[in-house]
């Protein structure tokens, strides 16, 4: 209240007066200063002072020299980019597998938090979700060596369809290149599906129970009353964070598909990420892999606003 | 007007044919999630040269400790168990205390800097500098081969910044204003009164750094795979995955299968491999289930508040 106030009699006055009175009220917080420009610092040095080195694409970067003393190269190293036949490759193993995880990802919480908004016992729906979370928690590598072991040749899925006679000799999963992208999104969902339920459920508790109420009367069964009420109620949430993937679907990830992969199923499971890393770090070709990383932040930005423009078109939420 | 009548008390009746569907694939999730852990567990808990006879069992068939031991006394095991306890309580100790610092100063209202210093932030969740330029910045400022890589690049993050700031906005705020009456600076409002109240947002935050720092490995690749004193459990864990990948598809059954009289002091890549596993998801599984309730509260505001 005081400061809407004052924020309104600040408009008369002039330009230059309202910046002393600024500085005035800044001297007042001096400690608030101090508790916050610190961080204000820290933020700029470790995720803006990076777009800085963005200028190593565009030049002929060599270790160790300053970054203004170099030979500007111009856009050659996106040039070269595209027509790098592993470039094409991993952009096309990105976007597989980015989709493939966004569809199952989708999917499968959704569905989840469906299910466990019908379950009416209110312990076993807590002990359901207690589980789901687990994998989420631990580290890829935790995950990569359970997931190894359970599709080895010995591992209990070949049993499984040894013994129900849907194989005849035991098969590799993990090194079979047309599965891997699938086995991607299958771990995947594995791993997050319990926590990328819980928004959904928060989301489904906030419905207005007079609606359900209403629907019954007018003799909605379980399904209609699904896909009548509760998924329309929760479309706004689903549109958002559609929104927010699609801005991220060339961060098909780095972890998941590093561990995982070997040199069998290497040609599908390498992500841009994994690209970079291996030009830039292993083969020193930094200019070369950051020109790599621009192409992807940049496409990454494009596409949040287009689907955030898209959605504002559509007439629903959007992220701004 | 009977059909409804009907509709309504199937939907109500105890135990519907949809329940039981339902309940039985809730069930089937919770087998699918569970096993490989306690699949896992069990063969860490089994004599090695055991293991190699069928690794497909819940229980360990013949119990043994001496995985663990093996492990234990490894000294590269050891050192990079305390490393990644360590860091796990400095980095989640500094930076909930940065974060929890930070947000209260964005919560004032007359804070002149509030929207600015939250907008440098919250930009950040939506584009990054990339692996090779912060590889740069990181080994330019001197963190490479040092603990404090673990600790300082990650110090203060948009998205725990946002749950503690939202969490701090919903305080009354006649209890800081009170406070200040009586004298207080916003130092010892936010460490004397702000803090202690906050102790829900602070338990997600440090949960979310814990097991962040817990977990994470990439750090320990990039910047200190050279100092081995500075190897996280998580790296050790990768590179005895890795070792085993190189000889993929003779997990199991491969060495040791002729030595049965040495049975009992034996120990494989397989039950080596299930020991650091345990070691390493063990402390997760003792913390986690405890915080659900905050965390949940935290997902569900830091989730759609941009």
């Amino acid at each position: 209240m005081e400061l809407k106030i004052e924020s309104a009699s600040m408009k008369h006055k002039p330009k230059q007066s309202q910046f002393v009175a600024d500085l005035k009220r800044l001297r007042r917080q001096k400690l608030l200063l101090l508790m916050s420009i610190p961080f204000v610092i820290y933020v700029i040095v470790f995720s803006y002072l990076p777009l800085w080195g963005w200028l190593m694409a565009f030049q002929k970067y060599k270790l160790g020299s300053n970054i203004m003393n170099n030979e500007w190269v111009g856009l050659k190293y996106f040039r070269e980019l595209f027509q790098d036949d592993m470039f094409m490759h991993v952009l096309r193993n990105t976007l597989a597998m980015s989709i493939i995880n966004l569809v199952f990802g989708f999917v499968s919480s959704i569905v989840l938090a469906l299910m466990l908004n019908e379950v009416r016992k209110v312990f076993f729906k807590r002990i359901v979700q207690t589980v789901s979370y687990l994998p989420h928690f631990i580290s890829w590598v935790v995950a990569a060596n359970l997931i190894m072991t359970i599709f080895s040749l010995d591992g209990v899925v070949n049993t499984i369809l040894l013994k129900l006679h849907l194989i005849s000799e035991p098969i590799l999963l993990m090194s079979e290149p047309k599965a891997f992208w699938w086995m991607i999104g299958l771990t995947n969902v594995w791993k997050e599906v319990g926590w990328n339920a819980i928004i959904y459920l928060a989301a489904m508790a906030m419905i207005n129970p007079s609606l359900y109420e209403a629907a019954e009367m007018d003799g909605a069964g379980r399904f209609r009353k699904m896909w009548s009420i509760t998924l329309p109620s929760m479309l706004p949430l689903i549109v958002i964070l559609l929104i927010m993937n699609i801005g991220r679907i060339l961060d098909a990830g780095f972890e998941q598909q590093y561990l995982l992969m070997n040199t069998m199923v290497v040609d599908y499971a390498q992500t841009i990420d994994i690209f970079v890393l291996k030009y830039g770090i292993n083969l020193s070709r930094y200019s070369f892999a950051t020109a790599a990383g621009i192409f992807k932040s940049v496409i990454s930005i494009i596409l949040l606003v287009m689907a955030n423009q898209f959605a504002k078109r559509m007439g629903q939420s959007r992220l701004y | 007007m009977k059909s409804v009548m009907l509709n309504r008390r199937m939907g109500r009746s105890r135990f519907s044919v949809f329940d039981t569907l339902n309940i039985t694939a809730l069930l089937a999730l919770m087998v699918v999630t569970l096993y490989p852990f306690v699949n896992m567990a069990a063969v860490s808990l089994n004599q090695a040269v055991d293991t190699t006879l069928g690794s497909n069992f819940i229980w360990p068939r013949k119990f043994t400790l001496y995985n663990y031991k093996v492990i234990l006394k490894d000294s590269i095991i050891y050192q990079a168990f305390m490393i990644s306890v360590l860091r796990t309580v400095v980095g989640t100790f500094t930076s909930v205390f940065c974060t929890a610092m930070l947000a209260y100063t964005l919560s004032r209202k007359e804070y002149i800097l509030r929207s600015p210093i939250s907008m440098i932030f919250v930009f950040t969740m939506y584009f990054s500098g990339g692996l090779i330029p912060v590889f740069m910045l990181i080994k330019s400022l001197g963190l490479t081969n040092s603990f404090w890589v673990y600790i300082i690049p990650g110090l203060v993050s948009a998205f725990n910044l946002i749950i503690m700031r939202s969490f701090i906005d919903g305080l009354p705020e006649d209890l800081v204003e009170s406070a200040k009456i009586d004298g207080a600076n916003d130092f010892t409002v936010f460490i004397r009164v702000v803090l202690p109240l906050c102790m829900p947002a602070i338990a997600t935050v440090s949960l979310f750094v814990a097991v962040g720092q817990w977990n994470s490995w990439i750090d320990t690749f990039l910047y200190n795979s050279a100092n081995s004193n500075l190897s996280t459990l998580q790296y050790e864990l990768l590179k005895k995955i890795q070792s085993a990948n190189l000889s993929i598809g003779g997990s199991a059954t491969s060495a040791f299968l002729n030595q049965q009289n040495a049975q009992a002091n034996m120990v494989t890549p397989v039950s080596m491999r299930a020991a650091i596993t345990m070691l390493a998801t063990v402390p997760i599984l003792l913390v986690y289930p405890f915080l659900q309730k905050y965390f949940i509260k935290g997902m569900t505001l830091g989730g759609v508040k941009e």
